[in-house]
């Protein structure tokens, strides 16, 4: 029993050796990793349908999509690990903690694998580029043109926000303003603070249509704000009269699509990011670009990203949601 | 480590305890070769020195708890709160940087953090009486509390770059410093569970505190011991941990308290109490590090992963029961 173990051992071990020779040999596909925070989200299966997308355009590529089970650090450590035996030529990475990630990608990056992060961030050392959904200016000023677009002759609009100290949103709502003066005839009357609470922000809406009883519109830049405006809207019975609109996810807000509370709303597109992901992973794994501050690098159909310099760079517009795609869309996150 | 044979309890005169004991650890050892040839056979990347040398990470750290975790379970008792001693001690000694504390200071922090924590363990359940059970899943919400209340959704990170070396550094070639430690260890519980008087009354008061007591074993201060034990390996693997991470989260090590418990399951501990090896428990170590790694390498879904050792787990456990109620089957007839 144990010559035969020991014999199959060494069979084993021959027959690894000569795989390992081959397969350094044959190595014509580009093999990159898509890490995700955890498997079995919708937001990032859609990513994944993204990036297989990009690798049927590229040719020759082939995508292993994986992640922990739980959004762990650790567990996404063990991932990266198994990636750089594996020797992939690139791990593109949704991280589930900035920090923590550094040693283990640094040391991919050590044995010569292409590291970038998109969607959440990687401290710089652990990564050659980082890509985001979108950037402050673009969201700013999607949320105004989002309320612009369906009122040609000017209105009032109010904002719904989340908490008054929230950083995300208060940069919103500030980039907004500033492009305010491209669109006359809006006037933004008031901003109220919902916390991110569904309860309180359906009694801030509510404030608000009290308030403005010419209300035209509500901009929550807030996926919980943007929900409880459009029920409001809806239980006073005001949906059509005002469109409610911001950032939401499309499983929570295709109701208020369907009920005419909102006409559209916005949020990042997890295919288009799982697509440039890939796209910019094969540019720089090949060499057909290189990552540093104030480069250009394609992503196909997508355009290309400009780095800034935390060689960071912003995919493009949020995308916008309407009855036309709402139904595709909700099922997927 | 070879099988001694004054483990025999004397109220357990008859039983085959060393019988399934010795199977279990076979078992196990089967278990372990076979994965590992069936590794080598379906990955091209397994037989490498340095992969391998990688995968030891997934398990070195939780196996140092599991040592001191399967006398704890021998005796009788269980501590769930080892996952959050570490997050505790890792932000006690994430704290410490920003004072500008130096190495060695930082490793006495973690290792008396874990000590202190396995202490205030210890005093609930030896001195008040309470079931470990109910106390540790009491304090697993307490200590990581207490890390979340410090560090909120803030990281320490500047950890000195000597500090490094207990999760990073390599002693030899690529046995990693965590490697030995987690040899040394073995080495070091194995002695104490089975060549000492302080190993022989942990089984006894694993198989009957009553008897135990009666016969002058100390129990109360043998499970106080033993509470220490499993805080100060909780440190350890803090300080190993943190190190390899680089930077402290509250949400550091989250869920290890089960990994760590199937461990010393899978190693032939009764969870019960009263009987388990700690050979068993370093094979158990090398079966969980092998499956997870080698699945890692054909990037099998971390949720098949889970499933696996879970199945696994059911059935080591189960083998031995079936063969013995066949054997039992056959004799009959």
């Amino acid at each position: 029993m144990i010559r035969r173990n020991f014999t199959k051992l060494l069979a084993g071990a021959s027959l690894a050796v000569s795989l390992m020779g081959t397969s350094a040999m044959a190595q014509d596909n580009m093999r990159i990793a898509l890490v995700v925070k955890a498997l079995g989200i919708g937001f990032f299966e859609a990513a994944a349908k993204g990036a297989e997308e990009a690798a049927g355009e590229l040719g020759n590529v082939e995508i292993i999509y994986t992640g922990p089970t739980d959004t762990t650090a650790e567990g996404q450590i063990e991932v990266i690990n198994a990636l750089i035996a594996q020797g992939v030529d690139a791990i593109a990475i949704s991280a589930n903690d900035p920090d923590a990630l550094v040693p283990a990608l640094k040391k991919a990056q050590q044995r010569g694998i292409t590291v970038i992060s998109w969607d959440s961030g990687v401290a710089e050392e652990g990564r050659s580029m980082h890509l985001n959904p979108s950037s402050n200016p673009l969201i700013g000023n999607m949320i105004i043109k989002l309320a612009a677009d369906h009122l040609p002759d000017g209105g009032q609009v109010a904002v719904l926000s989340a908490s008054a100290t929230a950083t995300n949103q208060n940069i919103w709502i500030e980039e907004m303003n500033k492009v305010l003066p491209d669109y006359p005839g809006i006037e933004v009357v008031g901003t109220v603070y919902g916390d991110d609470l569904a309860d309180k922000s359906y009694r801030e809406a509510q404030g608000l249509m009290q308030s403005y009883p010419d209300l035209d519109a509500i901009i929550a830049p807030t996926s919980v704000g943007i929900v409880a405006a459009a029920q409001a809207v809806q239980d006073a019975g005001k949906a059509g009269e005002i469109n409610v609109t911001g950032l939401g996810l499309p499983s929570e807000m295709a109701g208020a699509i369907e009920s005419g509370a909102s006409k559209s709303f916005a949020i990042w597109n997890p295919i288009d990011l799982g697509y440039s992901a890939t796209m910019i992973a094969h540019a720089l794994a090949s060499g057909a670009a290189t990552a540093e501050p104030g480069a250009s690098i394609p992503m196909g159909r997508m355009g290309e990203v400009t780095l800034d310099e935390t060689t960071s760079g912003a995919m493009a517009d949020p995308f916008v949601y309407d009855s036309s795609n709402i139904d595709e869309f909700k099922s997927i996150f | 480590m070879s099988e001694t044979t004054t483990r025999h309890i004397p109220d357990r005169l008859r039983s085959p305890l060393e019988a399934r004991l010795k199977s279990w650890e076979s078992l196990l050892l089967l278990v372990a070769v076979a994965i590992f040839i069936a590794n080598s056979f379906a990955s091209p990347y397994f037989l490498n020195a340095w992969n391998l040398s990688d995968a030891t990470f997934n398990f070195t750290e939780k196996a140092m708890i599991a040592f001191a975790m399967a006398l704890l379970i021998i005796s009788g008792e269980i501590d769930l709160s080892v996952a959050a001693i570490i997050a505790l001690a890792s932000t006690a000694m994430g704290a410490a940087v920003q004072f500008g504390v130096g190495t060695p200071g930082l490793v006495l922090i973690g290792l008396t953090t874990g000590l202190a924590c396995g202490a205030f363990n210890a005093v609930l359940v030896t001195r008040l009486g309470l079931p470990s059970i109910v106390v540790t899943i009491g304090t697993m919400s307490l200590f990581r509390g207490i890390s979340y209340i410090v560090l909120g959704d803030q990281v320490y990170k500047g950890y000195p770059a000597d500090f490094a070396f207990f999760g990073q550094g390599y002693v030899f070639w690529v046995i990693s410093f965590e490697l030995v430690l987690f040899a040394l260890l073995a080495v070091i519980y194995g002695v104490v569970l089975h060549k000492t008087n302080f190993g022989r009354a942990v089984y006894a008061i694993g198989n009957n505190p009553t008897g135990a007591l009666f016969s002058g074993i100390r129990v109360a201060r043998v499970k106080f011991i033993l509470f220490l034990l499993t805080g100060l390996m909780a440190g350890v693997a803090a300080v190993c941990l943190t190190s390899r991470l680089g930077s402290t989260r509250p949400s550091i090590a989250f869920g290890w308290e089960l990994e760590v418990v199937t461990m010393v399951v899978l190693g032939g501990v009764n969870i019960l109490g009263g009987s388990g090896s700690i050979p068993g428990v370093v094979i158990a170590a090398f079966v969980m590090g092998l499956v997870t790694f080698g699945l890692g390498l054909l990037n099998v879904p971390g949720i098949v992963m889970s499933i696996m050792i879970g199945l696994l787990l059911i059935g080591v456990i189960a083998l031995p029961r079936l063969w013995e109620k066949w054997r039992r089957r056959v004799a009959r007839a």
